[in-house]
């Protein structure tokens, strides 16, 4: 019996489809052609040829923060891989899965500055949970396995696989067996929790009168929402969310404060301030969280759990650190609480609930919309949520429009939200978008961005006509880079540094070249018949561009330098 | 303060430059590093001398830590342990003067004097960093020292106590 023998390329595409991967994100060059070519030649897995490849890691990305499988993306050596370099650091900031396989020249041409060869695996290291270089074809298998593995466990991030050429050629071949079951000596994630760590844990809990629930992205990656709500609801405490942790529970709960942060509620900041016990879940206590560390919480005992113990006392020390993986943690959680009989104390809890409801009332959030005025764009996001019924997918890009959607539209699930919230990639919310509207044609996925973001890759117009992704994109157009406006008017004694932007295109034509269709959206009366035509329409790519009040400022807003709970309410107004 | 750490790791391409560079971008210290396979040739041990409090050592190890490649890390300061270092220094030996002053530091020392020229003499002397500092400056005051090498330290714990997998 002979064994049936595979070149390297196609070695490439069979593990894939070991690894039961649906889409490749990707765009063809020299280096990749062989596997190019053996993607053509089989019909499990489809390519998606987006139209820049920071575009490919973007909709790799977004693809996964909506589905939670690992995204894909193939890219040429040189250019093609350093494009990928925006969208792997997004995806390493917040802690998304993703496999890159990047193309490279031959072996032996390494190191002599061949056309398009560039060290992508030197380029990346800093932003990568690891990296491959295949050498010979059997490498291949094991690397991809690996990559996933790596990939999609512990602390999640992009991993990238270089492939150089000659062991892609068809003059190469050798027998193929891949092993999904990966065990590596040096890399065993912790996963559950220290049992004395969760003992102490749930005694701090115990003691607390004053507790809140501080939850982010951790609790959507690791889908445990539900679980998260389940102990929130044993203690009766407020939950506040990050920007990254928005849907870990429902928007709308009685228990749900806000988000906390640089563009936080005031409630949540005042409540985080005034806490006697925090308990983090999968947060890294961010600088846009915590302002001025040296002021941050003075009075509280931190538990930390994490499933990364570098995020634990980073920034801020914890004095109960957990590591280990937060839904499982939690359910420990929840079982020693009941070990130990666990209730809470009414007394404290009605005290702080009093307090908490006194900041509420402040409506920090709220903002002035005359009817004859130009829209504001928080008026843009509430109707959209309405509309919706706040059922949408949001894919946001960064800047103003990004805080009014994670303000103004109150998440009820994870994996809803979806933003560059680390790394803060203008460019992001469409390629995005449409990553999640592959994986889910029938819903309504929503690209929120600005006039600014759009136009960082809005070459992909063209892909969402080839592939027909009719995501709906809002555009809140103020004419301006608005946050760094904000920013100028605030700080800068309103010099509006190369903030403005003079000559934008007319977004409605653009978007009807590439055969979609053009809303504009000028005066407030338009605004909700105009976007529910536009969410009426199911076949076509919708792109809204609605004209709003350039001088909106985003608030609250941290005041610099202060601390957590020091915000400003609106234009000269503090907390 | 000054921390010896020891770090056992995967002897792959690459590993190397994943911890230098982990250094540079985290803005951690490097006073020196020193990197060879082990007895078992698929593991590669590394010793590095860093600067840091408390807190900026508890990062550095959990830094490393987390890095694939790495096995094991241990920060072996606090423990009782070995610490030596390797040092190459040619000196000037025009003279029977010099030549005398160089064998006698040399003798009280406990170094090696392992290569002649026509005028200068390689000595060899291995132990701690403050050994080594002490010998460089007694040379200094005899003679000029025309070429020096160090190692950088490698470190073990004492006793029983092992970095192994």
């Amino acid at each position: 019996m002979t064994t049936e023998l595979f070149t390297g390329a196609e070695m490439v595409v069979k593990s894939l489809s070991a690894l039961k991967v649906k889409y490749i994100f990707g765009y063809p060059g020299g280096s990749v052609l062989d596997i190019y070519d053996a993607i053509f030649q089989q019909d499990e897995i489809e390519h998606i040829l987006v139209r820049h490849e920071q575009a490919a890691t973007h909709m790799a990305d977004g693809y996964t923060r909506a589905t939670g499988e690992v995204g894909v993306v193939l890219a040429t050596s040189g250019p093609g891989a350093t494009n990928c370099v925006t969208g792997i650091a997004t995806a390493y900031m917040d802690s998304i899965p993703m496999v890159v396989l990047a193309g490279q020249v031959a072996s032996t041409l390494i190191g002599n500055d061949a056309f398009q060869e560039t060290d992508i695996v030197g380029c990346t290291r800093p932003i990568i949970k690891h990296s491959f270089n295949c050498r010979s074809l059997t490498d291949i298998p094991d690397a991809i396995a690996k990559a996933f593995y790596l990939a999609n466990t512990g602390r999640p991030g992009p991993v990238v696989v270089e492939l150089p050429k000659d062991v892609l050629i068809p003059q190469n071949k050798g027998p193929f067996s891949i092993d999904t079951d990966i065990k590596m000596r040096s890399y065993n994630p912790n996963v559950k929790g220290h049992t004395k760590q969760i003992k102490k844990a749930a005694q701090t809990i115990a003691k607390a009168k004053k507790l809140v629930v501080y939850s982010g992205g951790g609790i959507v990656i690791s889908d445990s929402s539900e679980l998260l709500t389940t102990l929130v609801e044993t203690l009766k405490a407020p939950v506040t969310n990050t920007l990254m942790g928005l849907g870990g529970v429902p928007g709308t709960h009685d228990q749900y404060i806000g988000m906390l942060g640089m563009h936080g509620t005031l409630e949540a900041n005042k409540t985080m301030a005034n806490a006697d016990v925090i308990l983090a879940l999968g947060v890294r206590f961010d600088d846009r969280v915590t302002n001025n560390v040296e002021k941050f919480c003075p009075n509280a005992t931190i538990i930390h759990v994490d499933i990364d113990p570098t995020s634990i006392s980073k920034t801020i020390n914890a004095h109960v650190p957990v590591v280990g993986l937060v839904e499982i943690v939690m359910q420990q959680l929840i079982d020693e609480l009941k070990e130990i009989n666990f209730t809470p104390d009414k007394d404290a809890l009605s005290l702080w609930w009093q307090q908490i409801n006194l900041w509420r009332n402040v409506k920090s959030l709220s903002y002035q919309q005359d009817e004859n005025e130009k829209i504001k764009p928080q008026r843009v996001v509430e109707a959209m949520y309405k509309i919706t019924n706040g059922e949408a997918y949001v894919c946001s890009d960064v800047g103003q429009h990004q805080m009014f959607a994670a303000q103004h539209y109150p998440f009820a699930k994870p994996r809803q939200w979806i933003n560059s919230g680390g790394l803060g990639t203008m460019g992001f919310g469409l390629p995005a978008a449409m990553g999640v509207k592959l994986a889910f044609p029938d819903k309504h996925v929503i690209c929120i961005t600005g006039d600014g973001s759009i136009q960082m890759n809005i070459q992909e117009l063209s892909t969402c006509s080839q592939y027909n992704l009719p995501v709906v994109i809002v555009t809140l157009n103020n004419r301006s880079l608005g946050m760094v406006r904000q920013w100028q008017d605030m700080v800068y004694g309103g010099r509006h540094s190369s903030s403005y932007m003079e000559s934008l295109p007319d977004f409605i034509k653009i978007a009807e070249a590439y055969g979609h269709v053009g809303i504009q959206i000028d005066t407030l009366d338009e605004l909700e018949d105009k976007l529910t035509q536009a969410f009426a329409i199911k076949d076509k790519l919708v792109f809204v561009d609605v004209m709003v009040d350039e001088k909106e400022h985003v608030y609250p807003m941290h005041i610099r330098t202060g601390a957590i709970d020091e915000m400003w309410l609106s234009k000269g107004v503090k907390a | 303060m000054r921390r010896i750490l020891a770090i056992l790791m995967e002897n792959e391409p690459g590993s190397l430059s994943r911890i230098v560079g982990l250094f540079s971008q985290r803005a951690f210290n490097i006073e020196s590093l020193t990197v060879a396979p082990t007895d078992d040739n698929s593991l590669s041990r590394m010793t590095i001398a860093t600067k840091g409090d408390d807190k900026v050592l508890e990062q550095i190890v959990k830094q490393v830590n987390k890095l694939i490649d790495v096995i094991k890390i241990t920060d072996i300061t606090d423990r009782k342990h070995i610490e030596r270092e390797l040092l190459l220094v040619k000196v000037s030996a025009m003279n029977d003067k010099s030549r005398t002053e160089v064998k006698r530091i040399t003798d009280i020392f406990r170094g090696n004097i392992i290569d002649i020229g026509k005028q200068v003499y390689t000595v060899q002397l291995t132990g701690d960093a403050d050994k080594l500092n002490a010998f460089i400056n007694a040379l200094q005051n005899e003679t000029e020292i025309i070429e020096s090498a160090r190692s950088g330290c490698v470190g073990m714990a004492r006793g029983d106590q092992a970095l192994r997998i």
